[in-house]
C-alpha cells in the first residue's frame, strides 16, 4: 500500500460505491487520480463535451443539470458524477457546475472500467436506477429465512389418514396411537381432480377433509354424536391446503387468513403431512402469528387494546430480521383484520345477530394488505338490499361504533376524512354503493374523486364477501372503458410528487429548495400506490395489493418492457425505508411517523432512495401522457 | 487590481539568462542536462506552463546544519494535477536523525536506514524538474536546501525559478491596503501557512504532513489562487521569483 496516498484512499473509502472496494482496488484508483480545483460558479462538464473520466467530489458542491437546464441533482462531498456518460458514448449528457469552491478527483476511464469489471457492487451502483434498486430488493428477499424455507422442511412425519367410512371412534384411536393431533379423511374414487391421487397399488383416492383434536371435541362429543358415526359426517366442507414447495411464510399467511391451526400439505395432489400452527411458531417463534391467535382469544376491546405493545414488538422484530415490505405489510394487515374481525364478533355478541346480511368492508392500506405501524382506520358497511333504514340502521350504527371505537383504542386512529362505517354515507345497501361507484366513474370530477379514491382499494373482512366482489367487478368492468375517469384519477395521482433527492442533511426539492425532513408516505409510497392503481384499473385488474396490481399490469402492453419491474423495486424500497424509519422511531421511544430525517439516512440508502424517487417521477410523467384529459372536459 | 499594490521596484531576476550561463559552464552531466532544457519564456501564460509541485522534509530549518529526509513531487498544469506521475523519495541524511525530528516527520529510523543518499536520486530528480516551473509553499526551505545539497555532492549548486504559494498568499493577505489597515488596527495578521491558506480557498484540510501530500496540497492551492486572483493568461514572470 502506498502510504503517501492514504489521504486520498481513506477519503474515498468512506463513500459508496468505493466503501466496499478491496484495498488493492482503492490503491489502484488513488494512484491514477487527476485533480482539479473549480471556483464557485465555474463549469466542470459542458453539454456534449467528450468525457473520459469519472468525477469524484473531494470537497465542495456541484449541481448537475438536464439538457434543458432543469436541475437534475445537487451533489456534495464523496458523490460521483459522469458515470452515465462513461457507460454510454462518452459524451456529457448532464452538464455540471461548481456551486461552491470544489475540488474534483478525476478517475480515468480505464480505472473506472476495471472497477466495473472487478467489483459487482460498484458496477450495480453506477448503472442506471433499476439494477441498484433491484439488487437491494433481491438482497432483502434473500436475507429472510421464512421467505425461502419451504414448508415441507417443517414436516416430520406422514399424515394419519382414514377412509371416509371409518367411525369417529376408530379415527380418534388412530390419532392417539400416532400421537398426532389431526387425521386426514380420504375416499376412494375421484370427483375433484385437485385432491385426487393414486396410491402404490394403483387405487385412486381423494382427500375430502381433515378432523382435528378440537373437531372431535366440538363436532362429535359436544354434539352428542355416537362413536359409530362415520368421519364423513363430521368433516367440514371447506378444505384448505398448501403445496409442499410453498414457503413457510405463505403457509403462515394461509393459516392467518383462514384462521385455521392445521394445514394439510400436498405434493401435487397427494397429502404428505400436516403442519400445525405450533410447528411454524417453533420455527419462527416471534412472528405475528402467535399474536393473531391471541387476538381471537380476547373477550373485550380493552383486552385487545393491551395487545398494542405486542403488535409493535412483532413489527420491530420483523423489520430487524429482514422481512420485506410485502411480509410486513401483509402481517400487519392480517393483524389489523384480526382486530377488526374480533371486534365485530364482540359487537355481534353484544347486539345480537344482524337483522339483514351485511359485509364489513375495509379500504385503503388494509384492503391492499400494505399496512404499516402508523395507520388510521378506513372502513365501511355494505348492507343487503333488504336493508330498511327505519328498522335496521340503528343496529348497524351501533355495530360500526363499537368496531370503530375499539379500533381507535387499539391504535387504529379514527379516519380524519371520516371514511368509517359510523358515517351514514358509508353505511348503505349494495345498490346505493353501486350508485356511488357508477357516479364516480361516469361523472369524474377530479376534486370529488380526491376524497373517494380511497374506496378504489376495497376488500371484505367479515360477512358477505360477495358484496365487495360485486363492487370490485363493477370497477374492473367499467374503468378500462372510461377514459375520463382514468384521466381524472391520473390527475389526482400527480398531486403529490417525490423530491429530487438529498443534499448533505437536507431533502432537496426540484426547484433546489431545501427541507429538513420528508414525509415518505406523502412523497413516495402514496403517489406510487395512486399511480399503480390507475394503471391497474385501466387494464381491468381487480387486484388490490400494489405488487399484485403490478403483476397484472406486467401481463399487458400498458407499460414498456421492464417498467413494471422498475416500479416494483422502487416501491419495495420506498416501503422498506419507511418501515425501517418507523422501527428506529419505536426503538428510540419516539412516536413513529412517516417522516424520515436525512441525517438518519445512510449513504447507500440515500442513493437508492434517490433512484426510487427518479423512477416515480418518470412514471408520473408517463401517467400524465398516457391518460390525457380530453380537451372538451378539461375546463371542469 | 485584485487588491495588489503595483510593485514596480521589485527587480525581476533574469532566469533565462542564468540558465543559458549555467548550461555552458556546468561540469556535472545531470546539471548540464537540466540547464540545457529551456524554461518557458517569461511572458508565457501560466495556463500553458508545465509545473511541478515540490515539497521536502528536513531535519531542521538551517541548510548548513540540517539535511533533507524526504522529497515529494507532483507534476501539474492549471488543468490537471497528475498523481500517476508523482515521485516520492526518502533519503538518508549524512547525520543521524534526532528523536524529535522523527516525531515530526512520521518517518522511522528503519525507513531512513534503508534509504539511499540523495546523490542516488539526484539525476532523476533533476530530470523530472527540467523544463518545468517548480511550485513550493515557502521557497526559503526548498531553494537553499536543494542548492546546498547539490553543491555538497556535485561541486556546484543549482538555483531555478520558483512559484511560492506562500508569498502569493502574502501578496494577497499581508501586503494589501486592507491588511495594512488591519495591522494598523492591531489585528493579528492572517495566517499564510499551507493549511490556513487552503481553508480560505475552500480546500479540504489534509491530516498527514508527508512530502507528497504537501506537494499535492501546494498544487491544489496554486490552482485555487490562479482561479480566484489571476487568470490563465497571467504571464509566468508575474508569479515566479
Amino acid at each position: 500500500m502506498d502510504v503517501e496516498l492514504l489521504e486520498i484512499r481513506q477519503h474515498m473509502a468512506q463513500f459508496p460505491p468505493f466503501e466496499g472496494l478491496s484495498d488493492d482496488l482503492l490503491d489502484a484508483i488513488a494512484a491514477e487520480i487527476e485533480v482539479k480545483y473549480f471556483k464557485t460558479g465555474s463549469d466542470i462538464l459542458l453539454l456534449n463535451q467528450t468525457l473520459d473520466e469519472l468525477c469524484y467530489i473531494r470537497s465542495g458542491a456541484v449541481e448537475v443539470y438536464r439538457r434543458q437546464g432543469e436541475l437534475y441533482n445537487r451533489l456534495g462531498e464523496g458523490d460521483i458524477f459522469g458515470h452515465f456518460s462513461l457507460l454510454r458514448n462518452h459524451k456529457v449528457r448532464f452538464p455540471a457546475k461548481a456551486i461552491e469552491d470544489t475540488l474534483i478527483y478525476f478517475i480515468p476511464d480505464a480505472v473506472f472500467q476495471r472497477l466495473c469489471e472487478e467489483d459487482d457492487d460498484f458496477a450495480d451502483f453506477v448503472e442506471l436506477e433499476r439494477p441498484r434498486l433491484e439488487s437491494v430488493a433481491e438482497q432483502q428477499k434473500k436475507s429472510n429465512d421464512m421467505m425461502v424455507t419451504r414448508i415441507r422442511k417443517l414436516l416430520s412425519r406422514y399424515p394419519v389418514m382414514v377412509d371416509i367410512q371409518t367411525t369417529v371412534q376408530q379415527a380418534a384411536r388412530q390419532v392417539s396411537e400416532a400421537q398426532a393431533s389431526s387425521v386426514l379423511v380420504l375416499k376412494e374414487g375421484s370427483d375433484n381432480p385437485r385432491y385426487s391421487f393414486e396410491d402404490s397399488e394403483g387405487r385412486v383416492w381423494q382427500m375430502c377433509g381433515i378432523l382435528t383434536d378440537s373437531d372431535f371435541r366440538t363436532r362429535v362429543v359436544a354434539e352428542g354424536l355416537s362413536p359409530e358415526t362415520p368421519v364423513g359426517h363430521v368433516i367440514s366442507e371447506k378444505l384448505i391446503t398448501v403445496q409442499s414447495d410453498a414457503s413457510v411464510y405463505e403457509a403462515m399467511l394461509i393459516m392467518l387468513r383462514n384462521n385455521v391451526h392445521h394445514l394439510p400439505v400436498l405434493y401435487r395432489q397427494r397429502p404428505v403431512g400436516v403442519v400445525h400452527l405450533s410447528d411454524i411458531i417453533r420455527y419462527e417463534t416471534q412472528s405475528g402469528l402467535y399474536l393473531v391467535s391471541n387476538i381471537f382469544n380476547q373477550s373485550s376491546a380493552q383486552g385487545l387494546a393491551r395487545l398494542l405493545t405486542d403488535v409493535r414488538d412483532a413489527f420491530v422484530r420483523m423489520v430487524q430480521e429482514g422481512a420485506n415490505s410485502q411480509m410486513v405489510g401483509s402481517a400487519l394487515s392480517t393483524i389489523g383484520r384480526s382486530f377488526t374481525r374480533r371486534l365485530i364478533e364482540l359487537a355481534e355478541a353484544e347486539l345480537g345477530p344482524p337483522p339483514v346480511p351485511y359485509c364489513f368492508m375495509v379500504n385503503g392500506s388494509m384492503a391492499r394488505n400494505e399496512q404499516s405501524i402508523v395507520t388510521d382506520q378506513d372502513n365501511a358497511l355494505i348492507l343487503s338490499d333488504d336493508f330498511d333504514p327505519e328498522l335496521h340502521d340503528d343496529y348497524f350504527y351501533q355495530l360500526a361504533k363499537i368496531v370503530s371505537d375499539g379500533l381507535d383504542a387499539c391504535g387504529y386512529t379514527y379516519c380524519k376524512g371520516d371514511v368509517m362505517a359510523t358515517n351514514r354515507e358509508w353505511r348503505q345497501p349494495l345498490n346505493v354503493w353501486k350508485g356511488y361507484f357508477n357516479d364516480w366513474i361516469d361523472d369524474p370530477v377530479p376534486k370529488k374523486l380526491l376524497h373517494s379514491s380511497i374506496f378504489f382499494d376495497l376488500d371484505s373482512i367479515y360477512g358477505e364477501e360477495v358484496y365487495v366482489e360485486a363492487l370490485q367487478d363493477l370497477i374492473a368492468e367499467k374503468a378500462p372503458h372510461s377514459p375520463l375517469f382514468l384521466a381524472a384519477m391520473a390527475r389526482n395521482a400527480l398531486n403529490r410528487t417525490p423530491p429530487l433527492g438529498f443534499f448533505r442533511t437536507f431533502v432537496m426539492e426540484k426547484d433546489g429548495k431545501h427541507n429538513n425532513s420528508i414525509n415518505l408516505k406523502r412523497r413516495g409510497t402514496a403517489p406510487m400506490v395512486d399511480l399503480v392503481r390507475v394503471h391497474a384499473m385501466a387494464c381491468g385488474s381487480s387486484a388490490q395489493n400494489t405488487f399484485q396490481r403490478l403483476d397484472d399490469i406486467g401481463k399487458t402492453q400498458l407499460l414498456a418492457t421492464g417498467v413494471s419491474d422498475k416500479l416494483r423495486y422502487a416501491f419495495e424500497f420506498l416501503c422498506m425505508s419507511r418501515l425501517r424509519h418507523q422501527m428506529i422511531d419505536l426503538q428510540e421511544e419516539r412516536t413513529p411517523d412517516n417522516n424520515i430525517e436525512p441525517e438518519n439516512v445512510e449513504d447507500s440508502e440515500r442513493h437508492t432512495l434517490k433512484d426510487a424517487f427518479q423512477v416515480l417521477s418518470n412514471a408520473q410523467k408517463f401517467l400524465k401522457f398516457r391518460y390525457p384529459v380530453p380537451a372538451h372536459r378539461s375546463g371542469r | 487590481m485584485h487588491g495588489l499594490r503595483p510593485r514596480a521596484k521589485t527587480k525581476q531576476a533574469d532566469w533565462p539568462g542564468y540558465f543559458r550561463a549555467r548550461a555552458e559552464k556546468a561540469q556535472d552531466a545531470a546539471l548540464s542536462a537540466y540547464f540545457q532544457v529551456p524554461l518557458p519564456a517569461p511572458e508565457t501564460p501560466i495556463g500553458e506552463v508545465p509545473m511541478v509541485a515540490l515539497d521536502m522534509e528536513t531535519t531542521g530549518l538551517d541548510e548548513r546544519r540540517h539535511a533533507i529526509v524526504s522529497i515529494g513531487l507532483v507534476p501539474f498544469t492549471l488543468e490537471r494535477i497528475r498523481l500517476a506521475e508523482r515521485r516520492y523519495w526518502v533519503v538518508k541524511p549524512p547525520r543521524p536523525l534526532s528523536e524529535s525530528s522523527i516525531a515530526y516527520h512520521h518517518i522511522t529510523h528503519s525507513e531512513v536506514e534503508c534509504a539511499p543518499d540523495l546523490d542516488a536520486v539526484l539525476d532523476e530528480l533533476l530530470a523530472r524538474l527540467a523544463g518545468k516551473i517548480v511550485v513550493v509553499h515557502f521557497r526559503h526551505i526548498e531553494r537553499p536546501f536543494l542548492d546546498a545539497a547539490i553543491k555538497a555532492r556535485r561541486g556546484e549548486g543549482a538555483l531555478f525559478p520558483m512559484i511560492d504559494t506562500m508569498s502569493l498568499e502574502a501578496r494577497l493577505y499581508r501586503q494589501s491596503l486592507w491588511s495594512r489597515f488591519r495591522r494598523w488596527l492591531g489585528r493579528p495578521p492572517v495566517s499564510i501557512r499551507l493549511d490556513a491558506s487552503r481553508q480560505r480557498h475552500g480546500l479540504p484540510s489534509y491530516q498527514s504532513h508527508h512530502a507528497l501530500t504537501d506537494a499535492l496540497a501546494t498544487a491544489e492551492l496554486f490552482q485555487a489562487q490562479v482561479a480566484s486572483r489571476y487568470t490563465p493568461e497571467t504571464p509566468v514572470s508575474a508569479l515566479w521569483t
